[in-house]
């Protein structure tokens, strides 16, 4: 009996012996293949050696959000270049990067948000960008040139952008209820208890209440995070619930009137229930934008950096701007954008509270102390 | 064990038979648990990786007030899950097992048919009845209060007022813990009807019959006759109820707004927000250690209880 045990004991381990030495067998090759395509080699090669002209692909495949591209660019694209465009749809920022690692290759162009552009440049899934092949580069608004999550644009371009802020009912409200008051100011919170919801995001929620005490959505400071959790705390019971998914189906339900959320997901139930439009409020919020990459296993990577070079033209993201209803970072399209949404405060706010949108950046050391005050607020029980 | 000494030969033949399951526990088990254990005394690196400088600071973390606070609020739901769960599955159990092998079946198959759907969905369903502009609310403030109006208008009496007063509103269903418990009772509950109808299905029924021919009457019967007989089955099932309710971070998000937070919830976000996962590995492992501990001394005392 005693040796028995002992021997499945030895077996076991060596079963387990096994296991770690596939497991690392596994993981040994990924390095030295990355090594050489890695942007160091890639961005030395270019000045040195003059590239043969190269050639178009005869199929380009784009991963983009649904409906988030004017039809006729493909078609004119098709027709200007000869590249048949081929598109694949995703419903998450999550869903691409899970895509990606699972190993899909033959995508040339992804757009993925910037948090997430943070992420995949960390893991190394993006090419870097050859600016030879994007003239039209030029075009875009200094202003979104240098992002935070990736800066002086190496691994991609701007695409489209939108911000964190109020959408409502407008059959409740006859004014846009465009400052974070209305969420945060007990006298006007409280007359709409349990009828708003926050996001469920502890970088959003409490960045909304930091820019309603006037500091920034970045702050590290500790004291400043104090009185945004406790702020959050008391805000706690006249919130519906804390919802990143489906905060604008409420408002559709008539479960809720107001909500924290972002300005996408809001036009896009605007598209289907008139009733819901959408604020930024004044005490400034948060700034996203939608990204143009290309993923380092992409089969076309020239191809792709003529699209994008297309989609940077005027005309071109004049056109995707007026199709979506989102903001363009490409300052020379505004001329060719719709007066209507040029006009939308909601989408183009006006220059002082532009001022103060901020990216959300990377707090470091502080990220668990957000994290923790966030399940403060959530622990905070009535 | 009373297993003889076998040759050789013998212990191999066993060893291959269940080395596929040994392999599987390894592979899904064994080794997952002791990654989670080396990363348990990690440190959460700059960008979200682990650090390995080896510190006992995320065990430390999990003893502050307020988790302690968080995982004492998980047992208590879990604990009234499972209570709720006893007490309906139980009675369930005993009509089901004792009815004619056919329509045990036919009660049995009823019992499964709901758990076909996918957990969220099912999830989503309670949603759609609890919310505000729910089923449920729907038919308080406009079914029952226009029926109490009409009532009042015939027949006019003082309670009519409160009543009135107490429908127009719509109850505080969604974003509660009773949500939450409710989702949880409705996703666990055959969990406990399946092991408790086991247990009674097997119950020897001569012995009640024998209680009851000993003048016990029929509430001393089920105490020291039926209930003691199928305590095995009441102990699967409550650790059956038990052990996923705690771990439950789905049912409180969407049934509980997120307005309450559970271990689940905490050990999520460390995971997918903050990417600390060493301190999301330690509260793991600490809440394993404590459900072994509590699992092993609960199955002692219901193998005690049952002799």
């Amino acid at each position: 009996m005693k040796g028995f045990t002992w021997r499945m004991v030895v077996i076991c381990l060596i079963l387990g012996g096994l296991v770690v030495l596939v497991i690392a067998c596994r993981g040994g090759p990924v390095q030295p293949t990355s090594a050489p395509t890695g942007p160091a080699a890639e961005v030395t090669a270019t000045p040195v050696v003059k590239p043969e002209e190269p050639k178009l692909a005869e199929v380009l495949h784009v991963y983009n959000w649904s409906e988030y591209i004017e039809p006729q660019v493909y078609k004119d694209f098709e027709a200007e270049f000869g590249v048949r465009v081929i598109e694949d749809t995703f419903a998450s920022n999550e869903e691409l990067l899970a895509k990606l690692q699972a190993g899909a290759t033959g995508y040339d162009v992804i757009v993925p948000s910037d948090y997430m552009v943070k992420i995949m440049i960390a893991q190394g899934l993006l090419a870097e960008l050859n600016y030879e092949n994007l003239p039209n580069i030029v075009n875009i608004d200094p202003k979104f040139a240098d992002p935070p999550y990736d800066p002086g644009m190496v691994h991609c371009v701007p695409y489209l952008w939108g911000t964190t802020g109020i959408g409502y009912n407008t059959e409740v409200f006859e004014e846009p209820p465009d400052s974070w008051a209305y969420l945060f100011d007990p006298e006007i919170a409280a007359q709409y208890a349990g009828k708003f919801t926050m996001l469920n995001d502890s970088r959003e929620s409490i960045g909304a209440a930091l820019k309603y005490l006037g500091y920034s959505l970045n702050s590290t400071s500790e004291e400043e995070l104090m009185k945004a959790r406790d702020l959050l705390i008391q805000q706690k019971q006249w919130v519906y619930a804390y919802d990143s998914e489906q905060f604008e189906d409420l408002i559709s339900a008539d479960e809720t009137v107001m909500a924290h959320g972002w300005s996408g997901d809001i036009f896009m139930a605007a598209a289907e229930d008139e009733r819901i439009w959408y604020a930024i409020p004044k005490e400034g919020s948060t700034i996203w934008a939608d990204n143009l990459c290309i993923p380092k296993t992409a089969p076309n990577k020239y191809t792709a950096e003529v699209f994008i070079n297309y989609l940077l033209r005027p005309e071109v993201a004049a056109a995707n701007s007026n199709f979506t209803w989102y903001a363009s970072p490409n300052a020379a399209a505004t001329e060719f954008i719709d007066p209507e949404i040029l006009n939308e405060p909601a989408i183009y706010p006006p220059p002082e509270v532009m001022a103060k949108l901020e990216w959300i950046e990377d707090v470091g050391e502080a990220t668990p102390l957000y994290e923790r005050f966030w399940t403060e607020v959530k622990a905070a029980g009535p | 064990m009373a297993v003889q000494p076998r040759s050789r030969r013998e212990t191999w033949r066993l060893l291959f038979l269940i080395s596929p399951s040994l392999f599987w526990l390894i592979i899904f088990f064994l080794i997952p648990l002791l990654l989670v254990f080396a990363i348990s005394f990690g440190q959460r690196g700059i960008y979200g990786g682990v650090r390995w400088d080896l510190t006992l600071r995320n065990y430390v973390r999990f003893f502050d007030p307020l988790y302690l606070r968080i995982f004492y609020r998980t047992v208590i739901i879990a604990l009234m899950t499972t209570i709720l769960c006893l007490i309906i599955g139980y009675p369930q159990a005993y009509f089901i097992a004792t009815r004619r092998p056919r329509w045990r079946n036919a009660f049995l198959l009823l019992l499964m048919i709901p758990f076909w759907t996918n957990f969220l969905i099912r999830t989503y369903a309670w949603l759609l009845l609890l919310r505000d502009q729910g089923f449920i609310n729907t038919f308080w403030t406009s079914g029952l209060h226009g029926f109490l109006l009409r009532l009042a208008e015939m027949i006019p009496l003082p309670i009519w007022d409160a009543l009135l007063r107490a429908t127009s509103t719509p109850l505080p269903l969604f974003g509660t813990d009773g949500a939450i418990i409710a989702g949880l009772v409705y996703d666990w509950l055959p969990e406990m009807i399946l092991p408790c109808y086991a247990a009674i299905e097997r119950l020897d029924y001569s012995l009640v019959e024998a209680a009851q021919d000993l003048y016990a009457n029929r509430f001393k019967t089920f105490t020291r006759v039926i209930l003691p007989l199928t305590m095995p089955g009441i102990v699967a099932g409550s650790v059956l109820v038990f052990i996923p309710s705690l771990g439950a971070y789905v049912v409180p998000d969407l049934l509980g707004g997120a307005k309450s937070i559970m271990i689940g919830n905490v050990i999520y976000s460390q995971f997918m927000a903050v990417r600390d996962y060493p301190f999301g590995s330690a509260i793991s492992f600490v809440i394993m250690v404590v459900m072994l501990v509590g699992s092993l001394i609960y199955f002692r005392m219901g193998s005690e209880g049952s002799r």
